[in-house]
């Protein structure tokens, strides 16, 4: 389409997403700007770069917090979509980009879409999140991020032989720890007690996080509200 | 008003004024004890025995020396555990009461700035539930994890500023029959190795006066939050942070200046678990191999678990490619338990660890293999039966080397 007077809109992106319409792309984008959290993270922007020369997956990838403190802040609608649906996943989130001389947070910009982006279920977002259920089976289950019984070569291969050699001695290199929360504990990262886990099990339910989760994949949904619910019931 | 460049620039040329008077931000602190007052919150106090150091704008920041509350971190426990059993032994080697709790979970802000599978009010609630827990001890928590750290300062200042946000997460606790409670400091286990570090020192029995280290910060640590870190006009004229810097002074290791001591190390969160291309690349070519070409360390030293994992595990495939790699990675902790006699495999754990540290034992003079082939003689009890575990009572000794 030829550029006329009429047509003419500087700076804002053009619609590189037609399948998914205006007023959706403008859905997400209020539920971003709408959290309560946003105004502390976006003050304006002078392009000055800063936040991009700090950035390591700028230095990696087609990546730019700069570009989005600017499409938030003019409200380019397109280009923020481009943003929720891509960009966002390259983030290291950091935090480096706090440097801001305007003391914005580009990064808790990264926070909020991400947030909107899972809320939503988008298609891209559970592309990019296909690998990482067990991760988050773990955590919401067991209250740990890691334990020791995922160092697997497999998982792991590209940190050399090593992880064959924790992998194998597990069971008895875990006796072999003094601190009395971590001896011997291969299925989590400590011991924590039933108690607790039930406790954070009602944090899941009751803040809508188990929600979050269906939206996103809904057999591991399934999976920790079962296991969750009986607990619970138990408990 | 319109700010040009030059107003930033001058802006930005200044140094950091170490004066409280003046500080850009608000003290955190007034603001809860105001909340406190109103019968909003509990200020759980930090302990009697504590030392004060100064923060970034010249503040007050109250570390406590012990009756703490240990809220450890999941990458230390899960993967490299001598992070873990060193920060303890340090206590112990002082006498120090502390707690070991079993009513922590992780601060699941990994899970959170990986996946955003979360929101605001869950990772407040589990902030919160945590510090209750610890509360109800009456022991002060100190916070092993870099990203636990700069995580709960942010919540921190979410529940301050946002009304909603306390009520809906007083609601969730009530069902635990908790209360709201949000500690007068946020610390950070660095921050008490760092008031800890004369008295390591004194107790110190290896010389590692021919060492030469960098110091990478860890980014949650001082980036989040930033005002709240530690800063000393001593170290790098009061400009970075001093936690680790510091204590490896202490200890009397040269700490070299690398170019890129600002960088991450690449962790990502995300990218460390499924998408590590760029966590090799970015702690390779940004990090190691920058560290390898101007300084070429015996060691690097980090104060966060994502950081040591990162730095630590990312050097073999890049070998591979024969990049310049090769360079040892602990915590300021690990090292500050070596100095005093920490057994290399019973406390510091160094068979966790990928990039060969041997060369840096050599060179302290410590003969690894000998201390190996003991902790060989533990594991084979263990696999015999004949010993459930290694316990304080074996790895409490410091080793005369």
């Amino acid at each position: 389409m030829p550029t006329t007077q009429e047509n003419w809109n500087p700076g804002k992106a053009q619609d590189r997403h037609p399948e998914v319409s205006y007023e959706e792309k403008e859905k997400l984008f209020l539920e971003v700007k709408n959290d309560p959290r946003y105004e502390d993270f976006l003050y304006g922007c002078y392009e000055c770069g800063i936040c991009v020369s700090t950035c390591p997956s700028a230095r990696f990838y087609d990546y730019s917090p700069r570009v989005i403190a600017q499409a938030m802040a003019r409200e380019d609608i397109e280009r923020v979509y481009d943003i929720i649906s891509e960009d966002i996943w390259n983030c290291a989130q950091c935090f480096s980009c706090l440097r801001c001389p305007r003391g914005n947070n580009p990064g808790g910009l990264v926070t909020l879409l991400r947030e909107v982006a899972v809320k939503n279920g988008l298609q891209e977002t559970k592309d990019v999140l296909q690998g990482y259920s067990r991760v988050i089976y773990k955590v919401m289950l067991k209250g740990n991020q890691v334990s020791p019984d995922m160092l697997q070569p497999d998982f792991f291969p590209d940190w050399g032989p090593w992880v064959g050699e924790f992998s194998k001695n597990m069971p008895v290199w875990r006796k072999a720890i003094p601190v009395d929360t971590l001896r011997g504990v291969t299925d989590a990262a400590w011991k924590t007690n039933r108690k607790t886990l039930l406790e954070l099990y009602t944090i899941w339910f009751e803040t809508g996080n188990m929600d979050i989760i269906k939206e996103i994949d809904e057999g591991l949904h399934d999976l920790l509200a079962d296991v969750m619910q009986e607990e619970l019931e138990e408990g | 008003m319109t700010t040009t460049v030059e107003e930033i620039l001058e802006r930005k040329s200044h140094a950091v004024i170490r004066d409280a008077q003046v500080a850009p931000t608000h003290d955190i602190r007034e603001a809860l004890f105001e909340l406190e007052a109103k019968g909003e919150i509990i200020v759980q106090r930090v302990p009697e025995n504590h030392v004060e150091v100064t923060t970034k704008y010249g503040r007050t920041k109250k570390i406590p020396i012990d009756h703490t509350w240990h809220h450890k971190s999941c990458g230390q426990c899960g993967h490299i555990p001598g992070y873990t059993s060193s920060i303890f032994w340090l206590h112990r080697q002082f006498n120090l009461d502390y707690l070991d709790p079993t009513d922590q979970t992780s601060c699941t802000g990994w899970n959170y700035y990986a996946s955003a599978t979360s929101n605001a009010a869950a990772q407040a609630a589990v902030m919160s539930r945590n510090f209750a827990a610890a509360h109800e001890t009456g022991y002060f928590p100190m916070i092993h994890c870099g990203t636990s750290y700069g995580h709960y300062k942010e919540i921190r200042e979410q529940l301050v500023h946002h009304k909603e946000l306390r009520d809906e997460v007083r609601r969730i606790l009530d069902k635990m029959g908790k209360p709201l409670v949000i500690p007068e400091e946020l610390v950070h286990y660095s921050e008490w190795v760092h008031v800890m570090r004369g008295k390591f020192a004194e107790k110190q029995t290896v010389d590692m006066s021919m060492i030469t280290a960098t110091v990478h910060p860890a980014c949650h640590y001082y980036k989040i939050v930033a005002e709240d870190a530690i800063y000393d006009p001593e170290i790098y004229g009061g400009q970075r942070t001093a936690t680790v810097t510091a204590t490896l002074e202490a200890l009397g290791i040269d700490v070299a200046d690398y170019s890129t001591w600002f960088d991450c190390c690449g962790f990502g969160f995300r990218h460390v678990l499924v998408q590590r291309d760029f966590t090799r690349s970015f702690s390779v070519l940004r990090k190691i191999e920058t560290m390898k070409n101007e300084v070429n360390p015996d060691l690097t030293v980090t104060h966060d678990t994502g950081c040591v994992t990162t730095l630590d595990k990312s050097q073999f495939a890049a070998k591979a490619h024969d990049r310049k790699v090769g360079i040892p990675v602990l915590s300021d902790a690990q090292v500050a338990a070596l100095a005093m006699g920490a057994h290399p495999f019973r406390v510091v754990q160094f068979h966790w660890h990928s990039t060969d540290w041997r060369p840096f034992l050599d060179k302290l003079g410590i003969n690894w293999q000998k201390y190996w082939d003991e902790f060989q003689g533990d594991l084979d009890a263990i696999r015999a039966g004949t010993k459930s575990g290694i316990t304080w009572e074996d790895a409490d000794k410091p080793v005369v080397y």
